[in-house]
């Protein structure tokens, strides 16, 4: 046994002549979250897609729990545990907390061909769940598009570690949030992390990814700029390499220049 | 959407769940779907007896008369709302009546079929529109507003003209006779609780014809079929997997996808729903005038969107209920009858039931997004 749980070796993937990754590797461990960071088109969807099982892997190997794996279907790498939390979250706005929460997996009493949705046992896992999280739901029955933006997410996540994930690779989680409902849902994959599950975050704002991640992978370009634990990096050296730092400094000194000018 | 939530009692007010309102059956009442066709139902039924409460409207026979009319229109309005809830229109459900009328009429008449086989076969006409316009939806991913308007007028025209070169006409009579003693022909054919009528009319309780016997004879087959189809309907949508799974595919087609539920197959099986209520009310109709014409149907699919509609159901899917269609369905039916009984000229009658239309649609689209959307 590996003490990782999943390792991500040198994946490349290529569209026709476009290259949209190349040999990125990432490792999770139990109980660690892993930022994935990268700019605008630097590969997050396509790494995302690779992860899930959506694209296959062109080159490089998955190897979950010290096994090498291949993913043909999104299904597989659900059934082995790996559990992706998507921006558009796959809830209905129009279904209650429980209906969503058991959606596609209903748990079901009676005898067969008159099998009943048993909502009673649906509604106290649900209300159980949201309870723990500390997401004061008023009703497991009321509709999800009364709940805020950050409740939602941690539905989103509650659900998929409730259904048995044991690697989340979470989508963007803060990004449509404001400031205080994303220090909620941040809370909460420190929360799924200590409890044992691995977790990949991907997000392009340094400033949430910092405080929660325990290593950090940039991506740049398709190209992975390395991992690195947290006490190997302070922020401003993640910012600036997120940013592709020399960017950045360019464009200080262009607007300084454009000042200057200004000023004269 | 379910009423479970009342496991929150006031002892528990230092737990967790002290924020947790006792949510009270008045308010559940005022969060479901139904609850614009069922006030509209009220006040329709207030409007007509004050209106016509003396004229024979609310007789035995008059009852059943409006009731028989809400149930027809019902079946199919039970069936579209349950596609509409999935997230799909089915317009070829007049159509298909007239064409399901015809798959018993000519075999059984002209082919001299046993009746009962023309029926299962004319169900199994149902069943293969209803896959084919399943399939064309969700393979293509066409619009099916657009799909099922091409059925509209493939069915109709193949009626037309199917019995025409069959027949020589456009009407087939003659069913009456076939109906007694067959085997199951009489389940769409017979009026039941005649007992009751009789036993009411020798009590003088009801309105008698000069030779003593009741008017009203009994339950039309339609009434009971669509309180049967309403119950089935409400407990597939509110209590089994199935159901959510039809609130899932209207909802989110990509969401329910992503999460394992099958919405390919939901959607199909709910075409073959439509199809199939089409050809029970072509049934029911069929033998109960004893002759089937192509021209039987048209437009009620447009009646069955509109009940489904005022009972509640979104345009868009995901939203609304069976129970809201059935009153959507006694609403329509109400008004078409009661306005004979009324002064007012009945060519105001569409007028009228336009107005009704949007005023149930406005009060539904209020509620839904009050318990829907975050305030």
């Amino acid at each position: 046994m590996t003490e990782y749980l999943v390792e991500f070796n040198n994946i490349s993937k290529f569209f026709g002549k476009v290259i949209a990754l190349k040999d990125v590797t990432m490792k999770v461990k139990k109980g660690e979250i892993m930022c994935l960071l990268g700019d605008n088109g630097a590969g997050k969807s396509t790494l995302i897609k690779t992860l899930s099982g959506v694209h296959k892997p062109d080159e490089g190997e998955i190897i979950v729990e010290g096994n090498k794996t291949i993913f043909d279907s999104p299904k597989d790498a659900l059934d082995i545990g790996i559990a992706t939390v998507y921006q558009d979250l796959a809830l209905v706005s129009l279904m209650s907390v429980t209906r969503n929460f058991f959606m596609g997996r209903e748990p079901q009493k009676g005898i067969p061909f008159f099998k009943t949705f048993d909502i009673e046992k649906a509604n106290k896992i649900a209300a159980d769940r949201m309870g723990q999280i500390g997401i004061d739901i008023r009703d497991p029955s009321q509709a999800v598009g009364t709940m805020s933006g950050g409740e939602r997410q941690c539905l989103a996540i509650s659900r998929a570690i409730y259904f048995g994930a044991k690697v989340l690779i979470l989508d963007e989680p803060t990004s449509a949030l404001g400031v205080h409902q994303a220090s909620v849902v941040l809370k909460y994959i420190v929360k799924a992390a200590s409890q044992g599950l691995g977790v990949i975050l991907i997000t392009h704002n340094v400033h949430h990814a910092y405080p929660v991640g325990n290593s950090f992978t940039v991506l740049n370009r398709g190209k992975s700029l390395g991992t690195y634990a947290k006490r190997d990096l302070s922020r401003e050296k993640l910012l600036s390499m997120m940013a592709g730092g020399e960017e950045l400094d360019k464009l200080e000194v262009e607007l300084k220049e454009m000042d200057r000018i200004s000023k004269n | 959407m379910s009423e479970k939530s009342k496991s929150i009692d006031s002892k528990k007010q230092f737990s967790q769940d002290e924020r947790l309102k006792k949510v009270s059956k008045l308010k559940i009442l005022l969060n479901r779907p139904e609850l614009g066709a069922l006030g509209g139902s009220i006040l329709v039924f207030i409007f007509f007896g004050i209106v016509a409460g003396d004229t024979g409207m609310f007789s035995a026979y008059g009852t059943l008369n409006f009731l028989d009319v809400s149930a027809n229109l019902g079946i199919i309005a039970i069936a579209a709302a349950m596609l509409m809830i999935g997230g799909e229109f089915d317009l070829s459900i007049g159509s298909m009546i007239g064409f399901a009328g015809i798959c018993i009429a000519i075999p059984a008449i002209y082919w001299g079929w046993p009746l009962w086989m023309s029926i299962v076969f004319a169900f199994a006409m149902a069943v293969l529109v209803g896959y084919f316009n399943g399939i064309l939806v969700v393979r293509t991913g066409l619009p099916s507003f657009i799909v099922t308007l091409a059925m509209l007028f493939i069915l109709r025209g193949a009626t037309l003209a199917i019995t025409r070169l069959i027949t020589g006409r456009t009407q087939v009579p003659g069913l009456r006779v076939l109906i007694e003693d067959d085997p199951i022909a009489w389940i769409f054919a017979t009026d039941t609780f005649k007992w009751l009528f009789t036993w009411l009319g020798s009590m003088k309780l009801i309105e008698l014809r000069t030779d003593g016997t009741p008017l009203a004879t009994g339950i039309p087959p339609s009434v009971i079929w669509f309180v049967a189809l309403t119950i089935l309907a409400t407990w597939i949508l509110m209590k089994t997997r199935y159901g959510n799974w039809i609130f899932a595919s209207g909802g989110d087609k990509v969401g329910a996808t992503n999460v394992g539920v099958p919405v390919g197959r939901v959607k199909i099986s709910l075409f073959i729903g439509t199809a199939c209520a089409a050809t029970l009310f072509a049934c029911i109709q069929v033998l109960d005038a004893g002759s089937a014409d192509t021209m039987r149907g048209t437009l009620k699919e447009l009646e069955a969107i509109a009940a489904a509609v005022v009972g509640g159901c979104l345009l868009t899917g995901g939203y609304g209920s069976a129970v809201g269609a059935a009153f959507g369905a006694l609403i329509f039916g109400t008004v078409s009858m009661g306005i004979f009984y009324t002064d007012v000229d009945t060519d105001w009658f569409k007028v009228f039931l336009g107005a009704m239309m949007l005023i149930a649609v406005v009060f539904n689209n209020y509620i839904r997004r009050r318990v829907t959307e975050s305030k």
